[in-house]
């Protein structure tokens, strides 16, 4: 069985097993199995993708190819590069510990369990696919099941959220399949038959009057659910209705689905069409950083304040990636891989917050530090990491975004870096505020003196989350560089 | 020469940080006291050695000190340009090892005394830990790079430090306001340093500092708004290193900065954080010296000369004595700056560097034993105001004695250290710069002045009736007072100019006899008025006040200078952008959102009719359907 096609058999394999569980206690036990299984599977394809890096150049490694349907060239193609593995070890971090704070999730465990596991299949699926319309595929097995997380086991006005967000979300599915069906009529530009395979559509010199048009909608159909402005008011709604463990998995997964489809489809294959447009969605991508970041400071719920932080965050993603830099670009993934992490530990702790408060008010909460002291210092670590402090992942991220957009002299590059850099100063204002409010300060309710104490699979979730945190901020070497060699075939095109 | 064991010097605070941290919970708070003493005895034993080693036993070689420089890559960003982490020896950063680890041991000694019985003791410690790992990692940096993440993490240490009592709001206020402040200053700070990586291709200082070196050389190479590039970028670095050491108009932090635990303020916002900023722009001095004929170094004197006066005239009515000190700490520092503005480069015109680190070095002794003396004063009647003291060298004989060395060092007495470095500071503005002079002498009087007030206040003046009779500090806080006032009383006799100049080959340094004598005349008559004002009860400096009326108010409350930036954050940044653009996100953007989908909605609900279900409608349709089809299909044929 090829190191690949695990990642989507066993999820698969655990839904199947789900199916045969009774309650809670057995659910979330096969649950936890599979993900620390998921999540050796991740470490052993590290490993494995550096030795066999060290022998092998091209482009994917790890590739197998089986026709699918060949009426239409459609294959079921996969392979790997460094930005690939890093998304998927990405994922495995987030679902498992996802699997860990939902261990009380007492409401139709299986189905719960079975949803997210669904959800994860399609995002694995999506980051090994190199054939377009296999990924588009997996894209919306992933995106599908959100819509049942939340309708059924959100909270507030859950069915009108998880409404907007799969409107949303399948309103830029529509807008994306134009784009990818209008990337694979013209794959055969130069020749030969058409193709859906993303390395030789790469090969191909798309006319640019073609790439102009699919351009916009390829690159729009995936930021949206990367959060782009002015497309980003499901994210708020949607995550404030979602369980726990699906904001974690959402902000922290699916939303990267959005800058790797732009990275690794719009900009890949329509080159051309990327510097035709690139000044024109970098502006909004700009105001997404800015403008997420002002409008976190006024938020009162906690769920909105993540999300709105999330809209300036991933408009780095986004910001970083029209560029045109490799070390913009490298910053681009770091960020995306530290954002999963550092969103999903925000989310994880709110759902510790509010699961013990029974409120995401902030004005609320107040003093739980002395109270719950292990949720306090996690905040405040979270939140230091957050707003880019040195020795964790955020600040890694952004210093290559900052970097590599200031490669560019031209003022209008220029003028939005020195914009995007600027968030550093409102990310801190509403962190702070945050911290200072929920966190610090008297304690605001006396009934929050008996808040019951952290349990061990709280903490073993926040673990997960928090190490790989500090190991990219603190050595970020490796894993960078891991990065930037498969950032090369990317850059040759924009050139 | 192998500085290799350097690494631990940084190291072994940290691990002291994670140890604490950690098992915060499991540690007794009596062990991690001595945890974090033990940790910062072997650093700080670590550092004096190093300074030994460096200045006497290698020495000067053909003239000038070696700098050492050992490094590993931490992040790479093109095959040129990356950020190191390493370590720099060279004299100022020797200098500062010895300056950090002094004032943080002292610290940790003084405060198993002062906060014994805290909840949150290991955790003091654990903070003090970190702050310390971050201070040496950031005298040590050998890149901008390097220093910018050191400086982020002593800006979160004193963050953590500030807001120590986080139960209390204006503690956690306090610190959020230094930490967004300085935050503010680093942005500044960050894209000067993108403009350094961008324009000259590195990040290193000992590139970037080579007087023959291509950024020194080529500076005009690149121009905007009509100065050098390189200019804008130490400018904005300036202004990050203002935002630390509290230059105006970025000073409004550190008053509040007081809200943490008196130890913190003496280790981090007299004597070490805070002079951070002095040691950037020290750090790039030959840069700044060069660089488009110093045009960045006289912004750095004119800012240091007005904060420094700006801040001595606050700290003159403020009534709560941790303020006093920490205005006077804006001032001294200011005076740093000036020192290095109006400094030269070779031989003698180094003076001003020179007296500019001097001075760090004496005022981080004599700033530190003030505050550890306040703190001491504090702990003994339990409150921070003037009113509440008075006489208390009947209770406090050594902080009485030690606070009075202080004192008299930092008024720039005879023979104590702070008129040495003083005198040299003077004697820098003088020779090149005679405003900043006059403003130099000017601050000296009101230096003297208000100390002296603050002395007499709290340890003469009225008799105080206390409620509980105070009582002198244990000898874990009376002790680190004694070794600082013997520091500062005799540390003027160390030959800086000796060791530490630009050039690094070091001068002769003369006392120049008249500008001593004037400045030291101007000293006394700051202490005699003070004398006069406030050695007995009496209501002169009341009547005085009221004379100055309007003045007097403004400057109690520091020229309103907090409430301006409360309108702005408040009223501008909250009220008039952030509330905006969450409004304007509902109503507008998401509105459009919505209203696409409540017209699908309405549209739908308009034509479901059609869909009725009734065969007869649906036949109706068909036929209508069929016959204008064919209709058209008749038309198209026929033309």
């Amino acid at each position: 069985m090829d190191i690949l096609s695990l990642f989507v058999i066993v999820p698969v394999l655990t839904i199947i097993a789900l199916l045969f569980t009774k309650g809670l206690k057995q659910a979330r036990l096969v649950s936890m199995v599979g993900s620390i299984f998921q999540l050796g599977m991740a470490i052993n394809l590290v490993i494995a993708y550096f030795k066999e890096r060290a022998i092998n150049d091209s482009i994917m490694v790890f590739t197998k190819d089986f026709v699918w349907f060949e009426q239409f060239n459609i294959h079921y193609s996969i392979g790997v590069d460094g930005i690939s593995v890093a998304l998927i070890v990405l994922t495995t971090i987030v679902v498992l510990a996802g699997v860990f704070i939902s261990w009380k999730m007492a409401d139709l465990p299986k189905e719960f369990f079975i949803s997210l596991l669904v959800l994860s299949t399609g995002v694995y699926g999506f980051f090994i696919s190199i054939d377009l319309f296999t990924m588009f595929l997996f894209y919306e097995i992933a995106v599908i099941p959100m819509y049942l997380l939340i309708g059924i086991w959100g909270s507030g006005p859950k069915e009108y959220s998880a409404m907007k967000l799969t409107l949303m979300l399948m309103g830029a599915s529509a807008v994306l399949m134009v784009g990818i069906f209008g990337i694979y009529f013209n794959s055969n530009a130069d020749g030969g038959a058409l193709t859906f395979n993303i390395l030789e559509i790469a090969q191909v010199n798309i006319p640019f009057e073609a790439q102009k048009l699919f351009f916009p909608l390829t690159f729009i159909g995936f930021a949206v659910l990367g959060a782009l402005f002015p497309f980003h008011t499901w994210s708020p709604d949607g995550h404030a209705s979602a369980p726990t463990a699906v904001s974690m998995l959402h902000a922290g997964v699916l939303m990267k689905l959005g800058g790797y489809g732009v990275f690794r489809v719009a900009m890949f294959l329509l080159p051309e069409g990327t510097i035709h447009w690139s000044w024109f969605f970098i502006i909004l991508a700009a105001i997404g950083v800015v403008y997420g970041a002002f409008g976190a400071i006024k938020q009162t719920d906690l769920k909105y304040i993540n999300a709105y932080a999330s809209v300036s965050h991933l408009g780095l993603v986004l910001f970083a990636l029209l560029t045109l830099n490799k070390i913009a670009w490298n910053g681009a993934i770091l960020q995306s891989l530290s954002h999963g992490l550092l969103t999903a530990m925000f989310f994880a702790l709110i759902g510790m917050v509010y699961g013990r408060t029974h409120t995401r008010d902030i004005h609320k909460l107040g003093g739980l530090m002395k109270i719950v002291p292990f949720i306090g210092a996690i905040y405040v670590i979270t939140g230091m990491a957050y707003l880019g402090l040195p020795g964790f992942s955020g600040f890694v991220a952004e210093m290559n975004i900052f970097v590599g957009a200031f490669q560019n002299p031209d003022m209008f590059q220029r003028v939005l870096t020195v914009l995007a850099v600027s968030s550093i100063v409102v990310t801190a204002v509403y962190i702070l505020r945050l911290v200072g409010k929920i966190m610090m300060g008297p304690l605001v309710n006396e009934d929050f003196k008996n808040l019951p104490k952290v349990t061990w699979y709280e903490k073993t979730g926040i673990l997960l989350l928090l190490i790989p945190i500090v190991g990219m901020g603190v050595a970020p070497l490796w894993l960078s560089d891991m990065i930037m060699a498969s950032l090369d075939p990317f850059i040759k095109g924009v050139l | 020469m192998n500085f290799t064991y350097i690494i631990l010097i940084p190291l072994i605070p940290l691990v002291s940080f994670l140890l604490l941290g950690i098992f915060n919970k499991k540690i007794k708070p009596g062990i991690s006291g001595y945890i974090g003493v033990a940790g910062l005895s072997t650093s700080a034993a670590l550092s004096f050695y190093t300074a030994y080693t460096y200045f006497f036993t290698i020495g000067k070689v053909d003239g000038v000190y070696q700098t050492f420089v050992e490094k590993i890559t931490w992040m790479n960003f093109t095959d040129t340009l990356a950020i190191d982490m390493g370590i720099l020896i060279d004299p100022i950063s020797v200098m500062m090892l010895v300056v950090v680890s002094t004032i943080s041991l002292m610290v940790h000694i003084y405060s198993r005394g002062y906060m014994k019985g805290d909840d949150g003791y290991t955790r003091f410690f654990a903070f003090l830990g970190l702050f310390s790992f971050s201070m040496f990692g950031l005298v040590l940096a050998t890149n901008l790079f390097q220093i910018y993440i050191f400086w982020e993490l002593v800006g979160v240490s004193s963050f953590l430090l500030i807001g120590y009592y986080y139960t209390k709001s204006s503690a956690v206020a306090a610190a959020k306001k230094a930490f967004i402040v300085t935050r503010f200053a680093d942005l500044g700070f960050l894209i000067g340093i993108l403009i350094i990586g961008y324009y000259t291709g590195t990040y290193d200082f000992e590139t970037l500092n080579n007087p023959e070196g291509s950024t020194i050389l080529n500076w005009a190479s690149s121009s905007f708004m009509g100065l050098s590039i390189i200019t804008w970028a130490l400018i904005l670095i300036f202004m990050g290193g203002a935002g630390k050491s509290a230059m105006f108009p970025l000073h409004i932090w550190l008053p509040d900065a007081m809200e943490g635990p008196t130890p913190v303020s003496a280790l981090i916002h007299a004597a070490t954080m805070v002079v951070a900023g002095v040691y950037l722009v020290a750090r790039l001095f030959p840069m700044y010296y060069f660089v488009e004929d110093g045009f960045a170094l006289n912004i750095v004197a004119y800012v240091g000369a007005f904060s420094s006066l700006f801040a001595a005239i606050i700290a003159i009515t403020q009534t709560d004595i941790k303020r006093v000190l920490a205005f006077s700490t804006m001032s001294q520092l200011g005076y740093m700056m000036l020192a290095l503005g109006v400094s030269g480069y070779d031989g003698h015109e180094g003076v001003g560097y020179m007296a500019s680190m001097f001075h760090l070095f004496t005022h981080a002794m004599f700033k530190a034993l003030l505050f550890l003396g306040a703190g001491s004063v504090i702990h003994a009647v339990h409150s921070n105001y003037l009113k509440d003291m008075g006489s208390l060298r009947k209770y406090m004989p050594i902080t009485n004695i030690t606070f009075l060395v202080a004192a008299l060092a930092i008024s720039g007495v005879f023979p104590l250290s702070g008129f040495w470095s003083k005198d040299e500071i003077l004697v820098a503005a003088f020779e090149h710069n005679k405003l900043i002079y006059f403003v130099g002498i000017f601050v000296a009087g009101l230096t003297a002045f208000y100390m002296f007030r603050l002395y007499f206040g709290i340890f003469w003046g009225k008799n105080t009736t206390y409620k509980h009779t105070p009582h002198e500090s244990p000898i874990s806080m009376t002790f680190p007072l004694m070794i600082l006032a013997f520091i500062s009383i005799f540390s003027g006799f160390i030959p800086f100019s000796e060791l530490i100049t630009p050039d690094k080959a070091g001068f002769e340094a003369h006392l120049n006899i008249p500008l001593a004598i004037v400045a030291t005349i101007i000293g006394l008559i700051g202490i005699g008025l003070a004398y006069i004002f406030y050695k007995k009860e009496n209501d002169l400096a009341d009547r005085f006040s009221n004379a100055f009326g309007i003045f007097y108010k403004w400057t109690f409350n520091k020229f309103y200078f907090d409430e301006i930036y409360l309108f702005v954050t408040k009223k501008i940044i909250f009220n008039r952008i952030a509330g905006p653009i969450a409004r304007f996100d509902k109503k507008v953007v998401d509105g459009t959102m919505e209203g696409i989908g409540n017209k699908t909605v309405v549209i739908s609900k308009k034509i479901k009719g059609i869909q009725s279900g009734k065969v007869q409608d649906y036949a109706l349709s068909f036929i209508a359907g069929a016959v204008v089809l064919a209709l058209v299909f008749i038309y198209l044929w026929t033309n």
